[in-house]
């Protein structure tokens, strides 16, 4: 059960992602994007989008600082268990704590406003329903790490997930790992699996280039950027529930 | 010297009645669907009055269009690039539905079933974003004729620095309509709030689209329009916007806006300006002088020179050539009637007004006097400041002299064309006082008042050798969703829009009845069996017995006992 876990199923997830993500660009670009309900009530989305957001990006630096980077290189540079404890235990707890306040306002609004709810796909729901799970195991991780010292991610989760990409998973280190370390990696590759099928295809649209780009688009004959696929109903996953009524 | 060639409009609005056909035609044409049923791309407001969506023209709200930094270089009033992106996961700016309307139909259905009683059944209004019973308070024109204004009028954002001199008193009001499409601007800032780049000017036309493959529905491109002419659709997630009719503009026929126009106010042209030029004229300091500045960067194609330029930098000749007849030439820089909306915005809009003389003239008749004496008129013009500011507000940053000049112009257009039309000898006297000759103003007068159909609209086709990249531009419109012929019928690969539409439009125009269209059905003799439109006497079978028709013998003779069968059959 281990290996399918944490050795089959990372791949399966990741390869999924990877073809799913090429077929939706080329086939569902119409529907590549996360179709805002602010048009409909902004009072919540003010405070919950944006803690939700940042606290996501900063979880994101923290994961990278966790995982990708061995504790050798820290140990190295003279940074002991305890400055790194401390650094990644706050910071962890602060971006948990805006993630958990940010996703509860956003899903109280979802449910709450009428017209938002309306405009919720099952897709959605199931979609919040891994990310909420996650996020919850995330966040038990980060208060177990602050009140436990016992375990070490760095010595089990943290390698693990660096030999899935040396193409050779060290399932043992993380069949040692404590279970809420466990489900959150699962259903971490669970959202990389449904990824490209869901709303959430819109991180990967973050439009860095904008900062480099005139300000005035032209476009001219031949200048169209990709040959689009006319006169052809949107194809992918995603159908409007609104048109559906 | 870069020159482009621009899509033009001019509306008259002396000529404006306000029926809103322009709007309803626009709707039944492009916005009739799921997540745009508050949308209007083409909407009338009565001014003084809020607007649609409510209170757009505050730029202090909703910090539209383009402002001058410290530095003198313009900027996004919304914010730079960087601020863009940190406010990218919640708009500031963005209206709400409130801000338009709530969009709404009513429960017909209950007309028809409700349970015989003592009290007429009502259709109550229902919300179509929730479904909810609703009471509606505010529409896309709810303050239409001014009404509702002595409550409402007060908060136009147009009426600031003359608040105190205008009142609301029902006999002493003037007003007037205001059609408003997308400007498709020189300097778009729905462009460059764009943070995905789906926003785009054409550069053969000018006409900006959205790309609908290429939204991501951050919506600042709504917050950037001062306009607020570019819309989110709620259903699909992406912005849409007016198109300024392009499958319609690609072959040579006018926007459905202006072809349905009762008042023939609208008028369709190109003009070729100095694209180099823009940046410069957009960052003139001085508000009020954004409207010569803007008639500065167009360019006249009756020079020999810039024509030559022109052809040069590959304008095809026919487009010089339409540009050279412009209608929307002769009213900006020959007759210099037509006046930029809210220049002061720095977008350099391309749709221009002719401002109305017409709440003039009804104030100066209201007195007893003559309306059409130029005296009374030049004199009624200068007196009567508060229409006069509020134009100015409207179309020149403030600046009454140019609104003035227009109007009197107009003012003695009407008077020389009494004289001539009651056969007395036109005053020249007249036509000079504004800067103008008799031929000048009979000249005028036709394309004001006579305004023929093809004097209105001169618009030059696409080229061919273009027109397969102008409809292959990704701008396919986004009619929907899983919902195939929109536009029609018609099988086989997908035809592009702008021809399609075409042959259907002179099909439907030349065609005695709408069976000769192809995709068309006509309910008119469908007797209500089958599916309309498909000869129901080759489905249906005479008593009831499968094969039984079609193996009959089909010569005529033998068609008519048939017909008799049938009608035996089904007493209708």
């Amino acid at each position: 059960m281990s290996t399918f876990l944490f050795a089959v199923f990372p791949y399966l997830a990741m390869a999924v992602f990877v073809v799913g993500m090429i077929w939706r660009y080329k086939y569902d670009k119409f529907g590549w994007t996360t179709r805002s309900s602010q048009l409909y009530e902004s009072k919540l989305l003010r405070i919950g989008s944006p803690l939700f957001h940042y606290g996501i990006l900063f979880a994101v630096l923290g994961h990278v600082m966790g995982l990708v980077i061995p504790k050798g290189w820290t140990d190295a540079l003279g940074i002991s268990q305890d400055a790194y404890h401390l650094v990644a235990v706050v910071g962890g707890l602060v971006s948990g704590a805006m993630i958990c306040v940010g996703f509860a306002i956003l899903v109280f609004r979802r449910r709450t406003v009428k017209t938002v709810f309306n405009a919720t796909t099952v897709n959605d729901k199931a979609m919040y329903l891994v990310l909420g799970l996650t996020i919850l195991f995330g966040m038990w991780n980060t208060i177990s790490t602050t009140i436990d010292h016992h375990h070490n991610y760095r010595e089990t989760v943290s390698p693990w997930f660096r030999s899935i990409f040396a193409f050779s998973p060290n399932v043992d280190l993380m069949a040692t790992a404590p279970f809420q370390f466990q489900a959150h990696a699962v259903l971490a590759f669970v959202l990389i699996l449904i990824w490209p099928f869901t709303r959430l295809v819109h991180v990967f649209s973050a439009p860095i280039q904008y900062l480099g780009r005139p300000y005035v688009v032209y476009r001219t004959k031949g200048d169209t950027g990709q040959r689009p696929t006319p006169s052809r109903a949107p194809q992918g996953t995603w159908t409007s529930p609104t048109a559906r009524k | 010297m870069r020159i482009m060639a621009q899509m033009a409009m001019v509306m008259n609005l002396d000529k404006c009645i306000g029926c809103h056909t322009c709007s309803v035609t626009c709707k039944q044409a492009w916005t009739n669907r799921t997540g745009l049923e508050y949308v209007w791309f083409n909407n009338v407001e009565t001014r003084p009055g809020l607007g649609y969506p409510r209170r757009y023209e505050d730029q202090d709200t909703w910090k539209g269009g383009w402002e001058l930094g410290r530095n003198g270089r313009l900027k996004l009033k919304g914010g730079g690039r960087l601020q863009k992106l940190a406010t990218i996961f919640n708009n500031p700016k963005l209206p709400e539905i409130e801000d338009y309307y709530e969009p709404w139909t009513y429960d017909y259905e209950n007309l028809l079933n409700a349970p015989a009683g003592k009290t007429f059944p009502v259709a109550r209004p229902h919300s179509l974003l929730d479904g909810r019973p609703m009471n509606p308070q505010w529409g896309a024109n709810w303050d239409d004729d001014l009404g509702g204004t002595y409550k409402t009028g007060h908060d136009d954002p147009m009426l600031k620095g003359i608040e105190e001199k205008v009142t609301f008193e029902f006999d002493k009001s003037f007003m007037f309509y205001l059609p408003r499409i997308c400007e498709h601007c020189l300097n778009p800032t729905c462009a460059a709030s764009c943070p995905s780049g789906a926003i785009y000017k054409r550069a053969e036309d000018g006409i900006v689209l959205v790309d609908q493959n290429r939204c991501r529905g951050w919506r600042m491109c709504i917050s950037g329009c001062p306009y607020k002419k570019i819309y989110f659709n709620h259903s699909t997630g992406k912005a849409e916007k007016c198109t300024f009719c392009y499958p319609r503009i690609e072959v040579g026929i006018p926007t459905v806006c202006s072809e349905t126009c009762v008042g023939r106010l609208r008028y369709i042209g190109l003009m070729l300006y100095d694209a180099d030029a823009v940046t410069a004229a957009a960052s003139v300091k001085d508000e009020q002088a954004l409207y010569e500045a803007q008639r500065g960067v167009f360019l006249d194609p009756r020079d020999p020179a810039i024509a030559r330029e022109a052809e040069r930098q590959g304008i095809p000749l026919d487009w010089i050539d339409a540009a050279r007849k412009s209608p929307v030439l002769r009213l900006i820089n020959d007759f210099k009637v037509a006046l930029p909306l809210h220049p002061e915005y720095r977008t350099m809009p391309m749709v221009w007004y002719i401002p109305p003389l017409s709440p003039i003239v009804d104030a100066v008749r209201e007195t007893g006097h003559d309306a059409e004496d130029a005296g009374n008129l030049f004199g009624a013009i200068d007196a009567l400041r508060i229409p006069l500011e509020y134009l100015a507000n409207l179309f020149t940053a403030g600046d009454v002299e140019p609104v003035r000049n227009v109007l009197d112009k107009l003012a003695a257009m009407r008077s020389y064309m009494r004289d001539i039309n009651l056969e007395r000898e036109p005053r020249e006297e007249i036509a000079r006082a504004v800067g103008m000759t008799g031929a000048e103003v009979k000249e005028m007068f036709r394309l004001l008042a006579i305004a023929k159909y093809d004097e209105r609209y001169v618009i030059p086709t696409a080229h061919a050798e273009q027109a397969h990249a102008l409809e292959e531009l990704a701008t396919d419109c986004p009619v929907g969703e899983g919902s195939p012929g929109v536009f029609g019928g018609g099988s086989g690969g997908p035809v592009p829009v702008a021809i399609q539409t075409l042959r259907e439009t002179k099909a439907r125009m030349q065609a005695d009845d709408m069976r000769q269209v192809p995709g068309s059905v006509s309910y008119l003799d469908w007797d209500g069996h089958g599916v309309p439109g498909r000869d129901t006497t080759e489905e249906r079978h005479p008593h009831g017995i499968p094969g039984a028709g079609p193996d009959l013998p089909v010569d005529p003779q033998a068609e008519a006992p048939l017909k008799g069968m049938r009608a035996q059959e089904d007493p209708q």
